[in-house]
């Protein structure tokens, strides 16, 4: 397990339609006419790689965005429409080289099999630097775009309540189960499947590929994937929990959690619960990153990037919220607040950029430089791929019969 | 052949990634990974390259089975369908994408967004091959399952395409001025508004991807029976089709056109696209030799005695692949041993098909090698650069089809001579393009952008409900 004191930083931005501040799209540099073309994303993605981060992530959701948590709301003032993630990081996939790319995928109402060979295939496109965000649909309104669940009314209010509660656990315990049947698919043909062997006239060896034969609440997969195992062994499955439940999945199942401290007690007691929750599920001996999730402003005084938020603000109507912690500051500022939280175990940031280009930019050629000066970021990609950025190994197949070779 | 006061007809060409049949000959020196994204994207830009209409991608769900095993002579394993076409977009400017999608594991709503999607990120170049199928060896893959009955299958498959256009209808394409200044980034609160109740879906909300470039994907449909083709001519742009000869092209042709008047369409509206084969060779003998050659690699002896079990539907291991076909009958009592094939359900009636071949292999003296090779193999085109372009020529004239979907035999690479060699004799001859006229799938394949919004919503799939095949 890395020891957050003394290794480098990991650096990972978020990326979402014109930025996370929803006037962010009213700002001067914005592209919002754009944020449905392929080289928008592609200029992005490019401008994080540039700044040598590990890696980028890509939101989404398959209802359309809206500001009120239970319902669709019918604003016109803010961002509305967004591409699908995971195709979207394969049209940047082949136009980057060394940056991981990370898009989130909806595991409630979707198939695990569909998605197991699409990041399998993200993987061979962007050649071992492919990952997934795995995120859960609790949202009334989405579950009626899919029609094959129904849901009571949600009131955000109602949040805590036993009922949501328990509605919340269900979902994420499905995707731990979702989790689990990627896995095994990736794993699901070894390394040296593929035999093309003239003489015995077979393609593949077939003691090679396995069945998974997955059975849980949710979902039966029999398996094998219909696409060999990928580059990585296994692509990089991160998510984001608030809680103990999703903590728990984090644990369970994830390579990288992204969890949403606002000061340095907090970000400890979360990491605390995490790793006694990674030792429950037995995996101590598996790298798991924790992420601290913050928003950014940043601007060359502190003052400037006051004003900043504070003007978007002005254009929203309202004063910006989230749930992850807000930082408006300068790039070193921020360095400072990134290499004080990391004592309290986090193992690198995920950064959500406020107002896209702007802070995006801030992070790659401000923050970056004052990272590395102090001895907390790299200076150059040491890999080449995403597990490979992040400090994990190429995992041995759990269908091998003896333990693979780490190399290809 | 054609009738001299007829225009002369563009052709149209297409190239079909090498797929896991025994078409594809992965133990040629020359045979690439299938896998590989480097693979796919020489093979999509030699097609581009060669100024082709789209690639064409299939799907696969399950890897085959035959007699309770993963089938292993041929070419196993593919990558997503659709991640790899977003991919291809951006290696490739001009050439359509197009990818077959099983309308049967998926819901209309996610195969919608992710049509949508790739007709944004590939500036209007994506298509759908629409196909469904329902066996419950596929469903185990699934939380979905296989578990319609066979009529209610046709019926969930046309709901479900006119649910997905719906979808793409549910933007006109002019909600999105993002005007800084008022701060309106939508003109419509309500863009994406949909709602579709029916028996098979019960969906209602905003689709959330703005409408793409060509409105919707262009819609392939593959599917040979009379209710696919009728669906073909209600709702379809192209056909994948499967006659690539003279009289049988011709027949299909001629039956689909004169299907879409009924549902108000010209005939250019519904191009005949059949897949193809070739070989190539300097003289049209060095190809016929050659020809002969990739036939005995498509069909080694074992492969040859996997063929017949799968029409005999039992173990035929013992039977020597160099003598005569079985005395022994076909097995019709039991569940098929081959899984995951289209042609598994195309014998019907096995013991027929059985004398079938036997008085054929009698007559021509065949082993059973020989007579899997005539039945399993048969290049469509072989010739000379020269012989092929006039072969292909004169079937597109003679209304055999509008053009072809070639599948090379060899991956990555099979597809660049025919674009060295016959592309530029067809454009010689002012058959084929020399040069993309156009952005978009749509303008290559000639077709008119669909009328943009909520008036078109699907009329022609609606005539033809319960007709997919």
């Amino acid at each position: 397990m890395s020891s957050a004191s003394d290794s480098p930083l990991h650096l990972a931005v978020a990326l979402d339609g014109a930025g996370w501040h929803p006037a962010a799209w009213r700002e001067p540099e914005a592209r919002p006419g754009e944020l449905f073309r392929a080289r928008y994303w592609a200029g992005l993605v490019a401008e994080a790689e540039q700044g040598l981060l590990d890696f980028v992530t890509i939101e989404d959701a398959l209802g359309v965005q809206s500001a009120d948590f239970a319902d669709v709301d019918d604003r016109v003032d803010q961002v509305r429409g967004r591409l699908d993630a995971v195709l979207t990081a394969a049209r940047v996939a082949p136009v980057t080289e060394r940056i991981g790319i990370v898009p989130t995928a909806v595991t409630t109402h979707t198939e695990p099999f569909h998605l197991s060979k699409a990041i399998a295939t993200l993987d061979y496109a962007a050649t071992g630097r492919a990952g997934v965000r795995v995120q859960i649909s609790l949202k009334p309104y989405e579950y009626a775009l899919f029609g094959r669940r129904t849901a009571q009314r949600l009131r955000l209010a109602d949040i805590n309540s036993e009922q949501v509660q328990a509605r919340i656990a269900e979902h994420f315990d499905e995707a731990a189960d979702y989790v689990e049947v990627l896995r095994r698919l990736w794993d699901s043909w070894e390394d040296d499947a593929e035999i093309r062997d003239a003489a015995t006239g077979r393609f593949i060896d077939r003691a090679k590929v396995h069945h998974i034969d997955f059975e849980g609440e949710w979902f039966d997969v029999r398996g094998p994937s219909i696409t060999p195992r990928p580059p990585q062994g296994q692509p990089v499955v991160a998510a984001l929990g608030h809680a103990t439940v999703p903590y728990r999945l984090i644990a369970r199942a994830a390579d990288v959690g992204f969890v949403t401290p606002h000061d340095r007690d907090e970000a400890r007691a979360i990491v605390e619960e995490i790793r006694a929750e990674q030792e429950n599920a037995c995996r101590t001996e598996e790298t798991l990153h924790v992420f601290g999730d913050l928003v950014v402003f940043l601007d060359d005084t502190a003052q400037a990037a006051a004003e900043r938020r504070a003007r978007l603000d002005d254009l929203a109507g309202e004063p910006f919220t989230s749930d992850a912690h807000i930082f408006t500051g300068t790039a070193s500022e921020l360095a400072d607040q990134l290499a004080d939280w990391r004592h309290a175990g986090l193992t690198g940031y995920r950064l959500r950029p406020a107002a896209i280009p702007h802070d995006l930019e801030q992070i790659t050629r401000r923050l970056v430089p004052e990272l590395q000066a102090r001895g907390l970021f790299r200076t150059a990609y040491e890999s080449t791929t995403l597990r490979g950025h992040l400090g994990l190994s190429r995992p041995a197949n759990r269908y091998a019969a003896r333990p693979a070779l780490a190399a290809v | 052949m054609s009738n001299p006061g007829k225009p002369v007809k563009q052709i149209h060409l297409a190239a079909h990634f090498p797929g896991v049949n025994n078409t594809t000959v992965w133990s040629d020196p020359a045979a690439g990974s299938h896998i590989e994204f480097a693979s796919f994207k020489h093979f999509a830009q030699t097609a581009e390259r060669a100024k082709f209409d789209f690639v064409f991608l299939a799907e696969g769900l399950r890897l085959r089975e035959q007699g309770g095993k993963i089938y292993d002579l041929d070419v196993v394993g593919r990558p997503d369908t659709f991640t790899v076409l977003a991919a291809l977009a951006a290696v490739t400017e001009r050439i359509g994408l197009t990818g077959t999608i099983n309308s049967t594991f998926n819901e209309p709503y996610e195969v919608a967004r992710q049509f949508a999607s790739l007709d944004h990120l590939s500036d209007g170049r994506a298509a759908w091959n629409v196909v469904t199928s329902w066996d419950a060896f596929t469903g185990e893959n699934f939380r979905r399952g296989g578990y319609l009955a066979e009529g209610d299958r046709y019926e969930r498959a046309s709901t479900f395409l006119r649910t997905a256009w719906e979808l793409f209808d549910s933007w006109d394409g002019y909600e999105i001025p993002a005007d800084k200044e008022s701060g309106v980034f939508l003109s419509d609160p309500k863009a994406g508004s949909f709602e579709h109740r029916d028996r098979h879906f019960d969906i209602a909300g905003r689709f959330n991807v703005p409408r793409s470039p060509q409105g919707r994907p262009v819609i392939f449909q593959a599917g040979d029976s009379d209710a696919g083709r009728e669906f073909a001519a209600s709702a379809a742009d192209a056909i994948f089709g499967r006659h690539s000869t003279l009289e049988p092209g011709q027949a299909f042709y001629s039956d689909v056109k004169r299907r879409l008047a009924k549902y108000g369409r010209a005939r250019e509206d519904l191009l005949i696209l059949p897949a193809a084969t070739f070989v190539l060779g300097d003289t049209d003998a060095e190809a016929q030799e050659l020809a002969h050659e990739v036939r005995r690699a498509q069909v080694s002896g074992q492969g040859a005695i996997k063929f017949l079990e799968q029409l005999w539907n039992r173990d035929l291991s013992a039977y020597d692949p160099d003598g005569p076909l079985p005395e022994v009958d076909p097995d019709v009592s039991g569940d098929a041993i081959s899984k995951g094939r289209a042609a598994d359900r195309l014998y019907r009636d096995r013991l027929a098909v059985a004398n079938e071949w036997r008085e054929e292999a009698a007559a021509k003296k065949l082993s059973i090698r020989e007579l899997m090779i005539e039945k399993t193999a048969r290049q469509s085109f072989i010739g000379s650069p020269e012989t092929i372009a006039t072969q292909i020529d004169e079937l597109v004239q003679a209304d055999a089809a509008d053009g072809f979907i070639l599948v090379p035999h060899i991956t990555p690479g099979g597809l660049d001579v025919f674009a060295d060699q016959v592309v530029p004799i067809l454009q010689e001859r002012g058959r084929f393009r020399t040069d993309y006229q156009g952005t978009t799938l749509r303008d290559h394949l000639g077709l008119s952008a669909p009328r943009s919004g909520r008036s078109c919503v699907a009329s022609g799939a609606t005539a033809a409900a319960g007709a997919v095949s």
